[in-house]
């Protein structure tokens, strides 16, 4: 997400607003002036697609991909996500992300909100209300705590997911999006990502991976049977996600501008080169194509474009989807089963490795005619430097917040189910329920 | 009268329903089951993981005949099923003691 400063400047434009806004009724329906209906609008929308992308979206992505016995309880998991992070980021989540540009965090003067009026604006977003950033960046912070519970899934119990969530967004989320979004050093250093690919998906990929190799493979990992159960979930989930996506990077924009669509168009075609990548690759290597190859090389093909996507051309867009397909099949086929660690629905693989290459790529391909920074391609090699910079800074704050919450919240409460509970399944053991 | 049972590969299911009713069988069971025999499994591939998958989907028919009708049907089962692909399936024939049609009594042959 960049904040784009709209071009209303100049006294001369001025006068010619305060006298067109005295001649038209119009204006005057108690939107302060800076408020525009436009961008409000769309915002509005995108903030519903952004929450839809997380449930119905991911919880379905996930649901299909665990074993039968697991369903419920890996939709409680995204489900959870929404219910507590929505209420902790009005909390203090968005003040301290969003209010005051202190390099290492914000302020806590909107504590609960307080001090929000109807025609309040945030100097990060001028042209919508104050509290429309305030939702639509809290469907950011809700699918990022979503996103982690993929790479241990089958496993974790309930209890020790929901005090996980409340200390990953506190003390991982909130320092990293405000490091990058809110003013602070990372931002100010230059680091690019549009819509979060380092925020969103590397720290979320990053969190999965240290998580996933703490608790442990599931059990019967690598001698069982653990197929997906339901492959036409994923696929529902995935094209969900991926509509949900044009509000994710579209509206990163935080304007109904051509900078949105822009993103928007190359967010798509990333979807789509990076399915057929997939798709391709396991065509020739296996013979078949799967439908989980090709949901699984749109999803890489959509977070890896995800810091790009309003820096770039469509074609580069395109470009950028190839190699995610194809750099993500690799991490989820070959360097997963290499290291042995059990990342379950592939969140470091395709999450955590699409963000990194995401960044990246965005330093190699931005285009100053776009998103007015330019890259290595136009002569800029200190971007790759800078946004290398801001990978490191994310994979360590969110993994060594990862590694310190786990080892905290074990002592608490045993992070991982037992043996019996993992066999019978976490839908009957941890929420009392089951599919029949 | 026999019991006549047969496993077969499911996409044959209409062909041999057609050849049993051609030759006046006119009623069966058919049962989703999952097994292996010389086919053996196969291999699912999931994001690089594979799993042996042993007991593949087939289709169990039951069809209880007359005594002079049940070379036939096997033959006709038999024809109808057959692929000549590894995995086609097998026949079995079993003797019944008796029958009863339930909603108007009747035993054995006519109730068949």
């Amino acid at each position: 997400m960049t904040i784009w400063l709209r071009n209303r400047s100049a006294a001369t434009g001025f006068g010619a607003l305060a006298l067109s806004a005295l001649a038209s009724p119009a204006f005057a329906q108690g939107n302060t002036p800076g408020i525009n209906p436009t961008d409000t609008a769309w915002m509005i929308v995108a903030t519903a697609f952004v929450l839809m992308m997380t449930v119905p979206g991911l919880a379905l992505f996930y649901a299909g991909m665990v074993r039968k016995k697991n369903v419920l309880a890996t939709m409680a998991q995204s489900l959870g996500a929404v219910a507590v992070i929505s209420i902790l980021w009005v909390a203090y989540g968005y003040s301290l992300t969003f209010v005051g540009d202190g390099a290492s965090l914000g302020t806590l003067h909107r504590f609960m909100l307080s001090g929000m009026t109807m025609d309040s604006i945030n100097p990060l977003a001028k042209t919508i209300p104050e509290s429309l950033f305030v939702l639509y960046q809290m469907t950011f912070g809700v699918i990022a705590v979503a996103l982690i519970a993929g790479s241990v899934a089958d496993r974790m119990r309930f209890s020790s997911y929901m005090l996980f969530c409340v200390g990953w967004f506190t003390f991982a989320y909130i320092p990293l999006a405000h490091w990058i979004w809110g003013g602070g050093f990372l931002g100010q250093l230059g680091v690019l990502d549009f819509a979060g690919g380092l925020v969103i998906h590397l720290s979320a990929g990053s969190a999965g991976l240290v998580a996933a190799i703490m608790l442990g493979s599931r059990r019967g990992y690598g001698s069982e049977n653990l197929a997906p159960h339901d492959l036409s979930l994923a696929v529902i989930g995935t094209g969900l996600l991926w509509v949900g996506w044009f509000g994710f990077n579209g509206g990163s924009a935080l304007q109904a501008n051509s900078r949105a669509v822009m993103a928007i168009l190359s967010t798509h075609l990333a979807a789509c080169a990076g399915a057929l990548m997939w798709s391709a690759i396991e065509w020739f290597k296996r013979r078949k194509p799967s439908v989980l190859g090709m949901i699984s090389g749109a999803v890489a093909g959509l977070g890896t474009i995800t810091p790009a996507s309003g820096f770039v051309t469509p074609g580069q867009g395109i470009l950028i989807g190839l190699i995610a397909g194809a750099v993500c099949y690799w991490a989820c086929t070959s360097l997963k089963h290499r290291y042995k660690y059990d990342d379950t629905l592939d969140v470091f693989g395709i999450h955590g490795i699409g963000g990194m290459i995401g960044t990246l790529l965005t330093g190699v391909f931005a285009t100053a005619a776009i998103g007015g920074t330019p890259g290595l391609l136009e002569g800029n090699p200190h971007l790759l430097l800078v946004q290398a910079v801001g990978i490191v800074v994310t994979i360590i704050w969110s993994g060594g917040a990862t590694y310190v919450l786990l080892k905290l919240i074990d002592v608490l409460v045993r992070v991982r189910v037992s043996h019996e509970h993992e066999v019978e399944g976490l839908d009957i053991t941890q929420h009392g329920e089951a599919l029949q | 009268m026999k019991l006549v049972t047969a496993i077969i590969k499911p996409f044959k299911l209409d062909e041999v329903r057609q050849a049993l009713t051609g030759i006046g069988v006119h009623g069966m069971t058919v049962t989703e089951v999952k097994g292996y025999g010389r086919q053996k499994g196969h291999t699912e591939i999931y994001r690089g993981a594979e799993y042996a998958v042993n007991f593949l989907p087939k289709l169990r028919i039951e069809v209880a005949v007359s005594a002079d009708l049940a070379d036939q049907t096997v033959q006709v089962i038999t024809a109808g099923a057959r692929t000549g692909q590894i995995g086609d399936g097998k026949v079995f024939v079993t003797p019944i003691e008796s029958a009863v049609r339930i909603r108007t009594g009747e035993t054995d042959a006519d109730a068949l």
